[in-house]
């Protein structure tokens, strides 16, 4: 049991004059009717609800309300926070009904999905949470029964005076504890005491999903809803002209169709807003297929835009950048990319000397990695919900970054940020595109002008030509290998449009005498975002791969070679800012050594391994193929994983699960080109994502046990994946693969 | 716009909507069925996935006028008490992460498995194929199915 003092949290405890009554969130009365039906196990509701804090409620019957504050991308987090209060709470799970929260500052910390950071970021936070409204409800029982507070335990939503037999369960003392002021000092359990963190639960919204009940953006309505659409340019580079509405406007169920602009002059955009796209049409009508259809007749003029310079808020400062004129084409950015790759980059590390290492070696190998746009194609298209008024703006939908657009709404709509309600609906994945809400701007526009309730949808051509890419990347990495096969130097020099992948302080920095690390970017006017492990998305393929290179030169098992360098990490790490734990790398690679039979099981033939550590988190995999009429079929994957403390283990494994096909989907598949900046793919036809067939037969996954604090899993098992993948694709084919999606070279 | 009386989930149902609007449109904005889902508009993804007499079509193609007298059953009356065997398994397993494809991969499998009752790995593999999942619930989707099928 840890006493921990709960001032640096108390703004969770403020008692929200938005949670009152049963009516927890505004006008949201579909979402509340649909919550109380169809949980698998059916809990009588109470006839009275007490709001003990901001994160939960208690009904006079025992059932208890927590309120899930992050957005709910599929990473299940809408499971697994409430587990943490409900834990400390000390209540039975079954008596647990999960609601989404609104966004509310005042309450919550961090409402975000993004960086795997939910529950790494909020663990102490909802334990807090918790634990302070189990304290109060033993404070209500001590006076109750007139005995001190010390005497009293509680287990699984039962209080308890031994002394005297008393007992009451949460229900009878809710309204009594609802009265009492927050406690300045709780208790945590200890791990040992855990009762549902450590053990799977199902996910909260499992039921309503396969029974189809609304639940997300796309499915929000409201009484007097318009629907609408935006037409935005067809090639980045260009903007609006002019446009002719006279034939769409005569279409049936047509209200309107009016020129928007999603951002005020002088309004400095933040790293959440977009800027390739500003001026759009809107088309607003009755029903969804109708303004689909108008929409073929609306005629749209656009002309291409000069260099110019753009003033944006900056982390800190404001910023000046440069958005280049022009349309843009793979084959320019190709070409762009070897060049720069054969000047010079910027110096991010270096250790030793490297170029000395490099001039000495008996053995240079040097590879070139390649990989190109990809857009994020989470499900459920781009949409969201907007009732704008004079004093007031509701918006319902689905948004990974409510607090940031929040802003972005309040300077674009002149509301302050209190007249602003935001609510979440799930979100039919995210994977980042969801961070750059946009589409919610848009709505509001739409909204005001129409002085209606609005829905705002994308169709899946609208999205995927829209932007917010993960770039296109290039690297060169090269190794120094002396006469005894030692490695001594290791150089990489990570490029890309209009970003690099570069992370220069990770493994193998820190490991090697003498490295050097350089970054370039080719400028662009073609909008990036953050996608699903940004950065490491690209560079754990390429290194991983070229670590597999390094090692057979070397004539290194490459589990070892990563191993050997990783304990030279530990015992005499060069330089200081290596950004990862030596051990625990060191601890997967072993573990998954250990459960996969590398080396051992002679049986497996073409198999790959990788290692990465990204969003703190730690990944080894070892991926097997098999041959099949001569064509390589992933057969199984193990993942290795240190994520510390795993909250929910079956949920875990799903996500690994997830993020293991969907690796090897972006690294054999995905793929976005452009010709005179039109984007060449724009739906599931042309723009391929992996399906059942090419999903691994099976996933073994396994966790380091440990008491580490939870760290995430959303993004960490991505990257590595591809690594292995193509590790052993050489092994079952004989070649190397450098350039993705690998469909393409294998 | 033309009236069209239509058969879903066991109800009788009429709507006036212009004859080429698809299904998928007719359920979701006409008949307050949301659980048929809108992933790409054309029947690449098999988000929209509903049963037309028992066989698995997809809605977003399937024009409101060529439907007829035709049962249409939609994830919505797959059971009356959200029972069926392939929720149940969905459930048993702990298929869905996001959740958007799941209405779709589950009324594909409904299909598959009234044609098809005893499928093996590959032909549950081949059946799904047009269901695209995002979040790469592949591997459970097809223990969820032969959990069901099992159970048949």
């Amino acid at each position: 049991m840890t006493i921990v003092k709960t001032q640096l949290n108390r703004r969770s405890f403020i008692k929200s004059s938005l949670l009152t009554g049963g009516g927890l969130v505004i006008g949201f009365n579909w979402l509340a009717a649909a919550c109380s039906t169809n949980t698998s196990k059916p809990q009588a509701i109470p006839d009275e609800w007490f709001e003990i804090n901001g994160y939960l409620k208690i009904g006079e019957n025992g059932v208890v309300t927590i309120m899930s504050p992050n957005p709910e991308i599929g990473q299940n987090v809408k499971t697994s926070m409430p587990m943490i209060v409900a834990e400390e709470l000390d209540v039975d799970w079954k008596n647990v009904l999960v609601e989404q929260a609104p966004l509310d500052t005042a309450i919550f910390n961090r409402q975000l999905a993004g960086g795997s950071d939910s529950i790494k970021q909020s663990w102490n936070g909802l334990r807090i949470a918790g634990a302070s409204a189990r304290k109060m409800l033993k404070d209500a029982a001590a006076k109750k029964w007139n005995v001190p507070v010390d005497e009293i335990t509680t287990e699984l939503g039962v209080l308890y005076h031994k002394n005297s037999g008393k007992k009451a369960g949460y229900g009878e003392v809710a309204s009594a504890a609802a009265q009492l002021t927050v406690p300045k000092e709780v208790e945590l359990k200890d791990l040992k005491d855990f009762k549902i963190i450590g053990t799977s639960k199902k996910n909260v919204d499992g039921q309503k999903i396969v029974t189809g009940q609304p639940l997300f953006g796309l499915d929000y309505k409201k009484e007097g809803m318009l629907i609408a659409m935006i037409v935005h340019p067809p090639a980045f580079g260009m903007k609006l002209k002019s446009f002719d509405a006279t034939d769409a406007k005569a279409r049936p169920g047509v209200k309107d169709v009016f020129q928007i602009k999603i951002f005020n002059d002088d309004y400095k955009p933040q790293w959440c807003d977009t800027t390739s796209f500003t001026e759009l049409v809107a088309v607003v009508g009755n029903s969804t297929w109708e303004v689909m259809s108008a929409r073929e007749y609306l005629k749209v003029e656009w002309e291409t835009f000069a260099d110019h310079k753009l003033a944006v808020a900056g982390w800190g400062a404001d910023q000046i950048i440069s958005v280049p004129g022009g349309l843009e084409s793979t084959a320019d950015h190709n070409s762009k990319m070897t060049d720069a790759a054969a000047k010079p980059g910027k110096i991010e590390r270096r250790d030793g000397n490297p170029e000395d290492a490099f001039k000495k070696a008996a053995k240079v190998i040097e590879r070139t990695y390649t990989a190109p746009f990809l857009a994020h194609t989470p499900m459920e298209p781009m949409n969201f919900f907007a009732e704008v008024t004079a004093d007031k703006a509701v918006l319902v939908g689905p948004i990974q970054s409510p607090e940031f657009m929040e802003k972005t709404l309040a300077a674009r709509l002149g509301l302050p940020l209190e007249k602003i309600d935001i609510q979440m609906t799930r979100m039919g994945g995210g994977f980042g595109r969801r961070l750059y809400g946009h589409f919610m701007v848009e709505a509001a526009l739409i909204s005001q002008k129409m002085n209606a309730p609005v829905k705002l949808i994308y169709s899946r051509e609208d999205e995927i030509t829209f932007g917010i890419y993960r770039p296109a990347y290039h690297a060169v990495y090269r190794a120094a290998l002396d006469a005894n096969n030692n490695l001594t130097a290791f150089h990489v020099k990570m490029g890309g449009v209009p970003e690099n992948a570069l992370h220069a302080n990770r493994f193998p920095a820190g490991a090697l005498d003498n490295y050097l690390a350089e970054s370039w970017a080719i400028e662009s006017n073609i909008s990036v975002g953050a996608m699903r492990a940004p950065g490491s998305n690209f560079n754990a393929v390429a290194e991983q791969s070229f670590l597999d290179e390094v090692a057979e030169a070397m004539g290194k098992d490459p589990i070892q070679l990563r191993l050997d360098l990783l304990k030279r990490a530990k015992e005499k790490p060069v330089g200081e800012r290596n950004d990862y734990d030596a051990a625990r790398y060191a601890g997967v690679l072993e573990l998954v050594r250990d459960k996969s039979g590398w080396g051992t099981d002679a049986t497996k033939k073409n198999r790959g391994v990788a290692a990465y550590f990204c969003h703190s988190s730690y990944v080894a995999n070892v991926l097997d193929i098999e041959l099949v009429n001569d064509e390589p079929v992933v057969q199984k994957v193990y993942a290795a994983i240190d994520c510390g403390i795993v909250v929910n283990p079956d949920a875990a494994i799903n996500m690994t699960e997830g993020s293991i096909v969907d690796g090897i989907g972006q690294a054999m598949y995905g793929e976005l080109t452009f010709s005179k900046g039109q984007p060449d793919q724009n739906n599931f036809d042309s723009y391929r994502l992996i399906r059942h067939m090419e999903a691994p037969k099976e996933i073994e996954v396994h966790f380091v046990e440990n008491e580490i604090d939870p760290t995430g899993l959303g993004e960490p098992p991505y990257p590595p994946v591809m690594g292995a993948l193509a590790n052993a694709l050489y092994k079952a084919t004989g070649k190397r693969l450098y350039n993705q999606p690998f469909s393409k070279s294998s | 716009m033309a009236e069209f009386n239509l058969k879903v989930n066991k109800k009788e149902y009429k709507v006036d909507v212009d004859p080429s609007t698809p299904m998928l449109w007719v359920l979701r904005d006409h008949l307050n069925l949301v659980g048929t889902k809108f992933g790409c508009g054309i029947a690449q993804c098999g988000a929209c996935t509903i049963l037309l007499d028992g066989f698995a079509v997809r809605s977003c193609i399937t024009f409101v006028d060529s439907v007829g007298d035709k049962e249409i059953t939609t994830i919505e009356g797959l059971s009356e008490n959200g029972d069926h065997p392939l929720q149940q398994a969905w459930i048993e397993h702990d298929v869905p992460q996001c959740g958007y494809c799941q209405s779709g991969q589950i009324m594909n499998a409904a299909g598959l498995l009234k044609a098809n009752p005893h499928p093996t790995d590959e032909e549950i593999e081949s059946a799904m194929n047009g269901n695209i999942c995002r979040c790469g619930t592949y591997t459970r989707i097809k223990k969820a199915i032969k959990t069901a099928a099992n159970s048949q």
